[in-house]
């Protein structure tokens, strides 16, 4: 980031009023137009090379979730082993980009992943709610990491955003980014909760201005997750940001993508939206688990030219 | 070599059976003519089928099968005439594959759009006026609106089948017979629709399609025995019409060119409003009456507007009208071609600024790559002049005052379209704009219950909606 660029950051952050101004300054975002555009991304038709070309990328981008109460560390551990092989009986099929599980699994799932280059993300700060006391977010964070998470997914306090008090959202984020340290902080907004496009559109920056790594639609805990609408929306997002500041931040749709069709729809948007350097695990991700399947029978079926019942490929 | 790129996705044309030649669709038969003319796939110079050119007495027999034919469709109650649109709607949209694939390889547009927007809005208009059929009394047209008689109808080659439902389907619901030429261009789905009016069971006189260029449009409109004449096309067209019309009596609607401002004030929705003005202008490779060809941006944010508009022009895939992932297909013949080359080159001497982002185009065929051109004032002719094609003149402003002044300083008034998010401003402003259509944060959207027309050389008369139907009712 430039010295101007990073001179007016801080500036904006010391004024609430000032946040206010700019991210109220912003464009805004026609319902209309946006889910029009959307679903007009979603009629390209991706076939044969490019669709075999399109599995593999989004396999890469899988961050294998698991986020249950009911998760045991045997759990964990077979999904960080599938994480690792995808498709025990194909060695071609790459690995996912990471597991993602809550803190106190994260040491659990490190001794499994350990060295093999699949990140490890613990979703902190008071996960799904966010409604903790900011020490005790902050411990969150610093216990997933001591653990061996290397990406943090925190969410923001969705309360206070909607009350109006960006400063407070502004501040927790750089507050839950020192804790985390090395670790990447994902940010993730909870569109289905900020309910208008120009909300999302405003939290995204306001997280990026905050110093995110990444912003994520959803926890997959409420009513509507990830869209198509709203994730093309981040992502103009982040192109803006870094057309304006130089840097660059990803995006992370989670929640509700469960089929091949869908990923590639995602692809699509990203090709269209972002282009080449954004096409890549390092800045996009998919937040699911049950799409990995669907990616793997797809993956073989264009291989070997038939479908395979859903018991060829591994359950977690 | 970019890292996702779209392997080709074309669809299938075998669902289309051509046959080598084709005949004039007159009294419920194909029936032969003397002349014949050939309509090509304007994305390979491939010639599609042989088509009949129908001369005078071809005319003549056409008309005289509509007049026989009126006599008892007009007199079926109007329950009966809907079941037969009803009817129609339902076999095109059984038909859409095949229509949409035929109407790509004869006009050169996109599989996408002919697939996603002609066909359906071709059958929900045929549904729409199916609909209204027996509820003529209640249109507000009096207690017991009579219909004209033979409608002379000629329609242009951008959306050919759209443009014969918009013609034809008021008509028929109203109780009138058709005589109808497509353009010399784009024959075929009109002649397909002949099929469709069988399939239907519609009796034989009601719908008559004849083929042929200018003259057998002119010798249709100007038949003593046509009542009532409809037309869509150039300005120049019309006006000969509205003189060989000019005290016969035959009633008259014309939808000629258009030169639209479509303007973007700076609290618009930026991505949406460059969604919008791509929509506008590169829809159907810009051969649109009611095209938003001319941008006009508020100067304060024309430079952002400016580069988003590239950087999403970047994205278009211009190419094989048949594969599924084509955003911009082919230029519909030579001539056009040539008068859209012819134009964008003034604009280039008279000092615009001319930007195309790069783009392979095929070596067979006409193609034209999207162009803006910025830099424009009023007082070029590319501000000015219909140009009908992927070319876009960018203007600017500096008030919603010269933005109003500017977009009616044109002696067309088809659509206009305004972008900003304050909801008082867009009222204000379509309220001063002399244009038929004004879209708000959206464009070029159609629906059989809107009426559609324009201003001063744009024409007169409306089409669609309840106001489509005053103009086949006395």
């Amino acid at each position: 980031m430039t010295a101007t660029a990073t001179s007016r950051l801080s500036h904006l952050a010391d004024s609430p009023a000032d946040l206010r101004t700019f991210l109220h300054g912003l464009p805004g975002v026609d319902k209309v137009g946006i889910e029009a555009r959307a679903a007009a991304l979603g009629t390209r038709s991706v076939k044969t090379t490019s669709k075999a070309q399109a599995i593999d990328l989004a396999i890469r981008m899988v961050d294998l979730t698991t986020l249950e109460g009911a998760d045991t560390p045997g759990k964990v551990r077979a999904l960080s082993a599938k994480a690792l092989r995808p498709d025990p009986a194909d060695p071609t099929c790459p690995p996912v980009a990471a597991v993602c599980v809550y803190p106190a699994m994260v040491p659990t799932a490190a001794a499994v992943l350990a060295g093999s280059g699949v990140h490890l993300a613990s979703v902190a700060t008071a996960f799904p709610s966010g409604q903790a006391p900011l020490e005790v977010k902050l411990a969150d964070t610093r216990d997933a990491v001591a653990g061996g998470a290397d990406e943090i997914d925190m969410v923001i306090s969705r309360g206070a955003f909607l009350a109006g008090d960006y400063a407070k959202v502004f501040d927790e984020i750089v507050a839950v980014k020192e804790a985390a340290g090395p670790a990447h902080l994902k940010v993730i907004l909870e569109t289905g909760e900020l309910a208008t496009y120009d909300n999302v559109r405003r939290a995204s920056w306001l997280a990026m201005l905050a110093g995110a790594d990444f912003i994520k639609t959803s926890t997959g805990k409420v009513g509507v997750n990830a869209t198509p609408p709203v994730t093309l929306l981040m992502l103009e997002a982040v192109r803006d940001f870094r057309e304006r500041y130089g840097r660059q931040v990803g995006v992370k749709p989670a929640g509700g993508i469960r089929t091949t069709k869908d990923a590639i729809k995602y692809l699509v948007m990203i090709n269209e939206t972002c282009g080449d350097d954004w096409l890549s695990p390092d800045w996009f991700r998919f937040g699911a688990s049950s799409l990995l399947n669907d990616l793997l029978m797809q993956r073989t079926k264009l291989t070997t030219g038939h479908y395979a019942g859903p018991d060829y490929f591994t359950l977690d | 070599m970019p890292l996702f790129d779209y392997a080709p996705a074309p669809e299938s044309r075998s669902i289309v059976s051509l046959a080598p030649s084709y005949g004039l669709f007159i009294d419920g038969e194909f029936t032969e003519a003397k002349g014949t003319f050939k309509t090509i796939n304007p994305a390979d110079e491939e010639v599609l089928a042989e088509v009949a050119l129908a001369a005078p007495e071809d005319v003549d027999r056409a008309v005289a099968a509509a007049r026989r034919a009126f006599e008892s469709w007009s007199a079926l109650p109007g329950s009966e005439r809907a079941k037969y649109l009803f009817r129609i709607a339902r076999i095109l949209q059984e038909r859409a594959r095949e229509f949409a694939v035929l109407e790509s390889l004869d006009n050169g547009k996109p599989i996408k759009e002919s697939r996603d927007v002609d066909l359906p809005l071709v059958a929900a208009h045929f549904f729409y006026y199916a609909g209204w059929a027996d509820k003529l009394k209640y249109a507000g047209l009096g207690p017991d609106p009579r219909p004209l008689g033979v409608a002379g109808q000629v329609i242009p080659w951008n959306f050919p089948l759209l443009m014969l439902a918009w013609k034809i389907a008021p008509a028929l619901a109203t109780g009138n017979t058709v005589v109808l030429k497509p353009a010399e261009t784009t024959p075929l789905s009109a002649l397909f629709f002949a099929d469709v009016c069988r399939q239907a069971d519609l009796p034989p006189g009601v719908v008559n399609i004849v083929t042929g260029a200018g003259d057998t449009g002119r010798y249709l409109v100007e038949h003593p025995d046509v009542n009532k004449v409809a037309f869509t096309g150039s300005t120049e067209v019309g006006r000969q019409i509205a003189r060989s019309v000019a005290g016969t009596g035959k009633k008259l609607t014309l939808e000629l060119g258009g030169k639209a401002a479509n303007i973007v004030f700076d609290d618009a929705p930026i991505d949406q409003a460059v969604e919008g003005i791509v929509n506008g202008i590169f829809f159907n490779q810009g051969h649109v009456c009611c095209a938003g060809s001319r941008l006009l941006v508020q100067e304060s944010i024309a430079s952002p507007l400016l580069e988003a508009l590239k950087r999403r022009m970047s994205t278009l895939r211009v190419g094989d009208p048949l594969d599924k992932n084509t955003d911009i297909g082919a230029i519909n013949s030579k001539a056009q071609l040539d008068r859209i080359t012819e134009l964008a080159g003034v604009g280039s001497d008279e000092g615009a600024e001319r930007w195309s982002p790069p783009c392979e185009l095929p070596d067979r065929g006409f193609w034209f790559a999207p162009t803006i051109f910025t830099g424009v004032t009023q007082a070029h002719r590319i501000a000015r002049e219909e140009i009908f094609g992927p070319v876009l003149s960018v203007l600017t402003f500096r008030t919603p005052a010269e933005a109003v002044e500017k977009a009616n300083n044109t002696p067309y008034g088809l659509s206009a379209g305004i972008w900003s998010d304050k909801g008082s401003r867009i009222l204000a402003v379509a309220d001063q704009l002399r244009a038929g259509v004004v879209w708000a944060n959206t464009f070029n959207k159609f629906d059989p219950t809107s009426p559609f027309g324009g201003y001063k050389e744009s024409g007169y008369g409306r089409e669609g909606g309840r106001h489509g139907l005053e103009a086949y009712l006395a």
